[in-house]
């Protein structure tokens, strides 16, 4: 059992959620992230980072995007409610010292992991270029927390309806361009935005970690549904990662496999929706 | 394969019953040995290949009895020493024969705790039933006594009693134990320990406890319900669980000692690691590990359609590969989940399939077909990456090998296609890395398993072992006498600790 202690929304679909758990909050390193369950007999376990932190007030903060009907349930809690199945932290933590230069690239919700890898990167003592983008201005996130770590900041949307018209792979390039080159990139977010960014930095031999969102069922290594070709090697997400270097993880295959349950996803997303209404209905 | 009715065994069960009971005390070896072998009744198998209920419905109270008659009471006992956790078995027969139910009961739970569950999934036939003497001398061991059924008989007539006895705690001694996973050898380590006044708490990964009686093993062979009774046992003896609690992530295994105070830790976190045939396509849309496929079926409810929020791929072609039982319930569970064909693709013949037989009997009769001396070689995905077919090769028989079993040879250009739109690997599993991650101290072998000695103590102090992270995949039986090793090795520490505290 874990309460809500905050909620806050954070742009149309996107929220942020401080939970009680102590024992996850003392022992989680930036990187790492949580499975929760709303309901503990029929409820989905899903993945989410754990943005960040509070050993004093014994909190994790998670911020989600609604994609579907476990996380518009979620969406739907209010403080004093309580989860009950939350596990973690899991996963490895990301490995953190001074590189030099490193360049933070977020694709929309992927900002949300991203930010406590830039904050324990700027505290290593790097030198972090942050790079966020969405399609447009409204899931912008986290923009004041990221701007206020970096050492140079660029936002962009893909519409230009804020800051710099176009995709995060742009100024990526640019910045590889540069003399001296970065020492190394980190991008989160969509995996087409991952895949893409390892494109980029690529031809530069800029070494780019990436941080996968496979399926999971467990998170603890058991059954392999978050598994991706790495390399010529098969790795679990969940228990080698869930980051990896994007030059050598086979994207498409990943891709592919996340759509493993589209069709039921949407089913049960338009089913939920309509009994949402239904009940709304009733209560008029 | 002929699939008798419940109604007709009970019949035939009403009528011996009365010829066996006005003599019981005078039965000859001779008359023993005449009684019939007493079948399970079972779900007609049409019927039963599309629900989740138990598959076995467990003796009448004439066919037990009849059953418990044909022991012969030898003193050889072999069935004792056969059994990993030693219970008395004639005892417990001979008190089911004479309708001493409690008595039974009694006898069997000085030894184990977790009756019905091993009356269940226990292999028998490789254990009490091996050497059962009354098999023995009918040369076939099907024709052994049926411990297994009647244990279950004993443990489910218990149960539907209502009055299940709490076992006997010893006075409160103060120190703590901490149990890792909550699988068949920890819920043995919890009950030992617990019966002699330690503190107990047991830890689990996941939300449910169990271990792989929750997520591996299928309610048509182990209902939920029964798990959630014998636990409850546990809880009512005072044992203390948490949930949600990953051992080696969210507390360091040491650190249960060093900040939690546990005095001992027994470590039973299984053989949780899926291993993959390494072949092409194996990352495809529709290839699951059986680990996998059965958590989303088991623990998180996927069959219950409508009702469960983690989805379960829809499949109408199956190709389970291997021939344990994690495959013979892959191979079912799919079936029960709307396939329309299931194959079970075996390297071997069915002879060294370690599959128990009686599973391999009833996934038979579901519809289930076997291709022995076949395996995979490359599974093939159509233009959205999704399982297409799957690419086959055959083997013959070849020369006994140093353990005494022919071995596979393989057929060259013997490549074929198998239609299959889902392919469900169930090749075995290695144990799982996350203790031994984080808790470098601790000794491991090539395979992963934990190191320990003849008492299950680990390389650390204070810290025990046992079950699969030990053995590597083997059964639930083993990994519970391990547990009652381990328990055994505790409590004797804790005695001693606590005899030292007391003289000083």
């Amino acid at each position: 059992m874990s309460k809500i202690i905050f909620k806050k929304k954070l742009s149309n679909d996107v929220y942020l959620m401080r939970l009680h758990a102590p024992l996850i909050a003392e022992e989680r390193a930036a990187g790492q992230f949580i499975i929760l369950q709303i309901n503990d007999d029929y409820g989905e376990r899903i993945p989410l980072t754990i943005a960040d932190a509070d050993t004093k007030e014994g909190s994790i903060t998670i911020i989600f995007q609604i994609v579907g009907k476990t996380t518009l349930e979620l969406s739907e809690k209010k403080v004093g409610d309580e989860i009950p199945a939350l596990v973690g932290p899991l996963g490895q933590p990301t490995h953190i010292e001074n590189f030099g230069t490193v360049v933070c690239v977020g694709g929309g919700i992927g900002v949300a992991p991203l930010h406590p890898i830039a904050q324990a990167l700027k505290n290593a003592g790097n030198r972090v270029i942050t790079i966020i983008g969405a399609r447009n201005k409204e899931l912008i996130i986290l923009e004041d927390e990221m701007k206020s770590i970096a050492d140079e900041f660029i936002l962009c949307t893909d519409d230009g309806s804020y800051g710099r018209k176009g995709l995060v792979t742009e100024p990526l390039k640019e910045i590889c361009e540069r003399d001296p080159k970065p020492n190394m990139v980190i991008a989160i977010g969509p995996p087409i935005m991952m895949k893409f960014c390892s494109l980029t930095t690529k031809p530069y031999e800029v070494f780019t970690q990436v941080s996968l969102n496979t399926i999971m069922v467990d998170g603890t290594g058991m059954c392999g549904g978050c598994r991706v070709n790495v390399g010529n090697e098969v790795k679990f997400v969940c228990v080698d990662g869930p980051e990896f270097d994007g030059h050598k993880v086979d994207f498409d295959n990943m891709m592919s496999r996340l759509n493993s349950y589209k069709e039921l996803e949407r089913e049960a997303h338009s089913c939920f929706l309509e009994q949402e209404i239904k009940n709304k209905e009733a209560l008029q | 394969m002929s699939h008798i009715t419940p109604e007709q065994l009970s019949e035939d069960a009403k009528k011996l019953i009365v010829d066996y009971l006005s003599r019981i005390d005078e039965l000859k070896t001779k008359d023993r040995m005449k009684i019939p072998a007493q079948e399970m009744p079972a779900q007609d198998p049409g019927i039963r290949s599309h629900n989740l209920e138990e598959v076995a419905l467990g003796y009448t109270v004439e066919q037990a009895r009849i059953e418990a008659m044909r022991c012969l009471q030898c003193v050889k006992k072999s069935c004792v020493d056969d059994c990993p956790v030693q219970i008395d078995i004639p005892r417990f027969i001979d008190h089911l024969a004479h309708n001493q139910m409690d008595e039974a009961v009694g006898v069997i739970k000085e030894a184990s705790l977790l009756p019905a569950i091993c009356g269940r999934v226990c292999p028998q036939e490789t254990q009490c039933q091996l050497n059962c003497t009354v098999g023995k001398a009918l040369k076939d061991v099907d024709k052994s006594v049926a411990i297994g059924r009647l244990e279950r008989f004993v443990a489910d007539w218990e149960r539907a009693t209502g009055k299940i006895a709490i076992p006997e705690i010893k006075p409160e001694t103060g120190k703590k134990v901490a149990v890792v996973g909550s699988g068949p050898a920890g819920l043995v380590v919890a009950a030992d320990c617990r019966r002699e006044g330690h503190q107990v708490t047991i830890f689990e990964a996941f939300h449910k406890l169990g271990g792989v009686l929750r997520y591996g093993i299928p309610e048509f062979r182990l209902p939920n319900d029964i798990i959630d009774k014998e636990i409850e046992v546990l809880k009512a003896m005072g044992v203390e669980f948490k949930t949600n609690f990953v051992v080696g992530r969210t507390r360091k295994l040491t650190d249960l000692m060093d900040k939690d105070g546990y005095n001992a830790i027994f470590v039973g976190t299984g053989a949780g690691l899926p291993m993959f045939m390494g072949i092409e396509g194996e990352n495809l849309v529709g290839v699951f590990s059986a680990n996998e496929y059965l958590t989303r079926a088991n623990l998180m409810r996927a069959f219950e359609k409508g009702k469960a929020d983690t989805p379960i791929y829809i499949s109408k072609k199956v190709a389970v590969l291997g021939g344990g039982n994690v495959a013979m319930d892959s191979a079912r569970m799919a079936m029960r989940l709307g396939a329309e064909k299931v194959y079970v693709v075996y390297r071997r013949t069915e002879v060294e399939m370690p599959a128990r037989k009686e599973e391999v009997a009833h996934a038979k009769e579901e519809g289930i077909e076997f291709l022995f001396l076949q395996n995979a070689k490359r599974i093939i995905g159509n233009d959205k990456g999704r399982v297409k077919e799957m690419e086959c090769v055959r083997y013959e028989l070849g020369e006994p090998d140093a353990s005494g079993r022919r071995r596979p040879v393989l057929i060259p250009d013997s490549e074929f296609i198998l239609d299959v739109d889902t392919v469900i690997v169930a090749i075995g599993n290695g144990s799982n890395p996350l203790i031994s991650q984080t808790t470098p101290q601790l000794n491991v072998n090539k395979w992963g398993n934990i190191i320990v000695d003849e008492t299950q103590k680990t390389s650390v102090n204070r810290i025990f072992a046992g079950g699969d992270i030990v053995l590597g995949a083997a059964t639930v039986i083993l990994a519970m006498g391990e547990g009652r090793r381990a328990a055994a090795a505790i409590n004797k520490m804790l005695a001693e600790e606590i005899e030292g505290e007391k003289e000083n």
